[in-house]
């Protein structure tokens, strides 16, 4: 491509606005009265080429105005998205195309239609973070590379259109200033800036790392967009949750068989007011207040090779004490404790005569796995003939399971009597009795409930949370470098008996003037004027 | 040490009240003369009278956290005095840097009413729930605080940058978006004053209503009630609501709403009928000494210092513990979503003023809606929109 050689002798790319080494204007056009110094007039890709097709989509991702639309829309969006609470927050029981609207009218409705309820999961609302991704990408590379070499190739002593052109600006007249430039340098080496001197000027420079931290915290967070991309990856990420019932054991899920765990008691400890007596008030006024939900587990490995319908040789790997805040950890899996809930475990009946309510024997059914018959003793006998977990009774009114989960146990039992020998049938749910052939002798009255607790246990493996944690810390470091560093450039040229100072800096002005009146003060050198104030007033 | 801690606060919020007019004398002084002396002197009893206010709000901090055996941070009156704390440190750092002691009049009157207002929600001590019990608490509400203290700076010098900026001789949209900012501010206030009131005569109405599900329910109205519930009963109490909200508004925060913005109302006429002129005209004379560009540059160097902190203690902080506690670093709940939608807003600032150069009124503009966000985010987040963040019982 065409380069365009400077009055200076050096060699621009296509596109150059200032020349990289003397600052000179290359467009032909003068300079104007303040040079825009933003990427130091180099020639960036966006501005140069807008022919091809791969042109115009790298200028529109190149296009800052296009990334702050992209991140305002996804702001707005997200914003909508918190009007009524998302899916995965509402009540299980309640299907969601009917609480929406049940719980907030129409406009609950609308909600759910447009797919707000899922906003973050929806197509467009991923394709938005995408496209910031890509803009993020181009507007980079479109700028960094050009800057960098800009600032690379910068002379000392710049043209006199460049030191004008500067937003801090001024002329000394005077003799002889070898004296107060020496004192000047001294000055600045205090401060910490780096001197570079050629023919009679000086170019005095503090914080140029403290550019790359805007491209450096985008990488930060392209690496942490990259992560959430890899969790589309089967095998990166699970994301399982265990039900378990205290006494039970378990395979773990997502693990293939490999792991099984055991829960020995769930512990739910709420705070006692004799604890510390600061918390006496809030204490009356709310209540019990939980102060630990712990699940105490003891971890399995499977020994050997899985055989299909044999149950699997375990040896005990791990006793743990699963907290909120504190999971199990192991292998590339965490398990944690999330929730509780109470449930039926057994009931009990006894069977009596009706008219003479005399008890003939009680039975316990385990709910899980019930027995099917029980022997009460002198001839009496009580066999389940259908057992209902979850009892509804469908559109026919007939007697159906919804689920394997004792929410509403039902039972059809058969009542084998010394007088009724061939038995009688009677359908006994929680509260109700039905004699579906005929009025019994016998019945089967409830006689009390177990209950069990389930831990409700979540495991993870996510092989991307490192991902995450590098993209965040880059993000942080480049953040840090640009916000907390500036760049700052002091330009000294001695021109004839003349003291010509210019100074630019990316950012926060004020600390710039403020160090140069240290600098300057007592050399006889002027402080320069800010010639933005000056157009300000 | 409960009790020590409140007589703390108390004198801290002394203080600060008594540091106000001193600052007013020091932007004062350089009117009458040119001496540098006297004006000095207001500057240094101002900051001096911050700076001790500053340790009593500190030491109610700790003798707190010692009372409680855990850091102050874990309901809403602690997490907002301790905001407040942030910001009164944060304006200490920025002073020493800019030394505007108009600055001190913009903000000590805002951590006056961020005070205030946290006094309105219970101020007992409560023990932590297992979520919290981790020093990540800690870190993640103490750096955020602190993130949003430094933007709470953006906001004030952008408030100043406004008054001085926006011109006044005429109605324009500027002046009247100006009133709107501090008829909001004067809302608070409105809010806090009822409050008080109320609570003094403890008032108190019960209604019995019906909720969109058809059942029965009860709720207490600590101030009168305007706006009843859907199909209310009055149980206790003596007004009947003029008017009844339907079954799926919160009839008791719509009601409380009411009372702060006419409260606000009422303030705002009769500060208009003293000064007889906009607020934002009678504010223009305290900063006539202000230089322009120092505030404007004030507000985008708070900005550039409150992101990164507010980047750390929000996202990322607020990720690692989201990740132990509850096994998922984000989980789309709506304080998580706000706090994103804060961070995003301010990130697009900075992107305006550095590539579309967005200086002055327009960055001033954008610092006050930046901070609108933090404050929704505290207030109606926590309150209305209810998550895993909302702090029980507050
Ligand atoms: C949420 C996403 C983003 C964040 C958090 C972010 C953050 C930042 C920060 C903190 C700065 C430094 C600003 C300053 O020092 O005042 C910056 C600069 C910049 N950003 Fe972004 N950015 C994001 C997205 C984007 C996108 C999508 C683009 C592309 C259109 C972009 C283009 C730029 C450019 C061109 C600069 C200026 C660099 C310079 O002049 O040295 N950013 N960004």
């Amino acid at each position: 491509m065409e380069r365009i050689k400077c009055g200076c002798g050096h060699v621009n790319p296509h596109g150059t606005l200032l020349c990289e080494a003397c600052g000179r204007s290359l467009t032909g056009t003068g300079a104007p009265e303040l040079l825009d110094m933003r990427y130091e007039g180099s020639a960036r890709r966006s501005q140069t080429y807008n022919k091809t097709f791969i042109d115009k989509v790298w200028n529109f991702f190149s296009s800052v105005k296009v990334g702050i639309w992209l991140i305002v829309i996804t702001l707005i969006a997200s914003g909508i998205g918190t009007i009524f609470p998302q899916k995965m927050y509402i009540p299980q029981f309640v299907p969601a195309s009917e609480f929406y609207e049940q719980k907030y009218g129409w406009p609950g409705k609308l909600y759910y239609i447009l797919g707000f309820h899922e906003l973050y999961s929806q197509w467009w609302y991923m394709i938005l973070i995408a496209l910031i991704g890509v803009s993020l990408v181009v507007c980079s590379l479109d700028r960094a590379v050009p800057l960098f070499r800009a600032l690379k190739a910068q002379r000392v002593d710049r043209h006199e259109s460049f030191m004008k052109g500067q937003r801090i600006f001024g002329i000394t007249k005077g003799e002889n200033f070898d004296e107060a430039v020496k004192a000047v340098k001294r000055n600045l080496k205090k401060k910490r800036y780096r001197i570079r001197e050629e023919n009679h000027a000086i170019l005095a420079e503090k914080g140029r790392f403290s550019r790359w931290g805007p491209y450096v915290n985008h990488i930060g967070l392209i690496i942490f967009l990259f992560g959430a991309m890899l969790r589309f990856f089967p095998g990166m990420y699970v994301d399982e949750v265990i039900d378990i019932k205290e006494g039970e054991r378990k395979e773990i899920p997502g693990t293939d068989g490999e792991y099984y765990l055991e829960n020995k008691q769930f512990i739910l400890e709420v705070y006692d007011e004799k604890e510390n007596e600061a918390f006496s008030e809030a204490l009356k006024k709310t209540g019990d207040v939980a102060k630990n939900y712990q699940t105490d587990v003891v971890l399995y490995k499977r020994k050997g090779e899985r055989v299909p319908g044999a149950e699997a040789g375990l040896i005990k790997e791990k006793e743990y004490s699963i907290q909120v805040n504190n999971p199990l950890k192991f292998d590339q899996y965490a398990i944690y404790q999330m929730d509780f809930k109470t449930v039926l475990s057994a009931m009990n009946f006894v069977l009596v005569e009706k008219e003479t309510n005399e008890p003939l024997g009680e039975i316990n059914i385990s709910l899980d796995n019930p027995k099917m018959r029980y022997n009460l003793g002198n001839g009496y006998t009580v066999e389940i003939l259908k057992y209902y977990p979850d009892f509804d009774l469908d559109d026919e009114g007939l007697p159906v399971t919804l689920s394997r989960d004792p929410n509403n146990p039902a039972f059809v039992f058969e009542m084998y009597t010394p007088d009724k020998p061939e038995g009688e049938i009677s359908l006994v749910a929680i509260q109700q009795t039905v004699e579906p052939v005929g009025e019994n002798k016998y019945k089967m009255q409830f006689a009390g409930i177990e209950t069990k607790t389930v831990s409700i246990l979540a495991l993870r493996k996510d092989l991307t949370l490192w991902i995450f944690a590098l993209g965040g810390l880059i993000f942080l470091i480049g953040l840090s470098l640009g916000s907390y560093w500036n760049h700052r450039r002091i330009w000294i040229q001695q021109r004839g008996p003349d003291i010509w100072l210019a100074a630019h800096t990316n950012k926060n002005w004020y600390g710039l003037k403020r160090e140069l009146q240290t600098v300057l003060a007592g050399t006889g050198i002027n402080e320069p004027e800010d010639r933005n104030e000056k157009k300000g007033k | 040490m409960a009790e020590l801690s409140s007589n703390l606060l108390m004198i801290a919020f002394i203080l600060y009240l008594s540091a106000i007019p001193f600052f007013g004398g020091a932007i004062r002084q350089k009117n009458i003369s040119k001496t540098e002396k006297p004006l000095k002197i207001w500057a240094t009893v101002a900051i001096f009278l911050t700076m001790t206010g500053f340790a009593a709000h500190l030491g109610y901090f700790i003798t707190r956290w010692l009372a409680a055996g855990h850091a102050p941070v874990s309901n809403l009156f602690e997490f907002i005095t301790f905001f407040g704390l942030c910001t009164v440190g944060a304006f200490i750092l920025i002073h020493f840097l800019y030394r505007t002691p108009v600055l001190g009049l913009a903000v000590l009157p805002v951590v006056l009413i961020i005070i205030a207002y946290a006094g309105m929600f219970s101020r007992d001590i409560s023990p932590l729930i297992p979520p919290l019990q981790t020093y990540w608490l800690q870190i993640h509400v103490i750096t955020v605080a602190l993130g949003q203290a430094i933007l709470a700076i953006s906001f004030a010098a952008a408030l100043i940058f406004l008054v001085k900026k926006v011109d006044q001789t005429r109605r324009n949209k500027s002046n009247v978006w100006l009133e709107v900012v501090l008829f909001l501010m004067l809302s608070v206030v409105g809010f806090i004053v009822v409050s008080v009131l109320f609570n003094a005569f403890h008032y108190s109405a019960v209604f019995q209503w019906t909720n969109q599900f058809g059942a029965e329910e009860s709720v207490e109205y600590g101030m009168p009630p305007l706006i009843g519930p859907n199909e209310g009963q009055l149980v206790k109490g003596q007004f009947e609501p003029f008017l009844e909200a339907p079954a799926i508004i919160d009839a008791k925060k719509l009601n409380t709403v009411i009372w702060s913005l006419s409260t606000g109302i009422i303030l705002y006429i009769l500060t208009r009928f003293i000064f007889r002129k906009r607020i934002g005209a009678a504010l223009k004379p305290l900063t006539g000494n202000i230089n322009e560009d120092l505030a404007d540059e004030i507000s985008y160097r708070s900005v550039l210092i409150g992101f990164p902190v507010f980047t750390l203690g929000a996202l990322v902080f607020g990720m690692i513990w989201a990740q132990i506690a509850w096994s998922r670093f984000w989980g789309w709940d709506p304080k998580e979503v706000w706090a994103l939608i804060t961070w995003l807003f301010y990130a697009a600032f900075l992107h305006l003023r550095l590539s579309k150069g967005w200086h002055g009124e327009r960055s001033a503009w954008l610092a006050v809606i930046g901070f609108a966000i933090i404050m929704f985010n505290l207030v109606a987040v926590n309150l209305v929109i209810k998550g895993l963040h909302s702090y029980a019982g507050a």
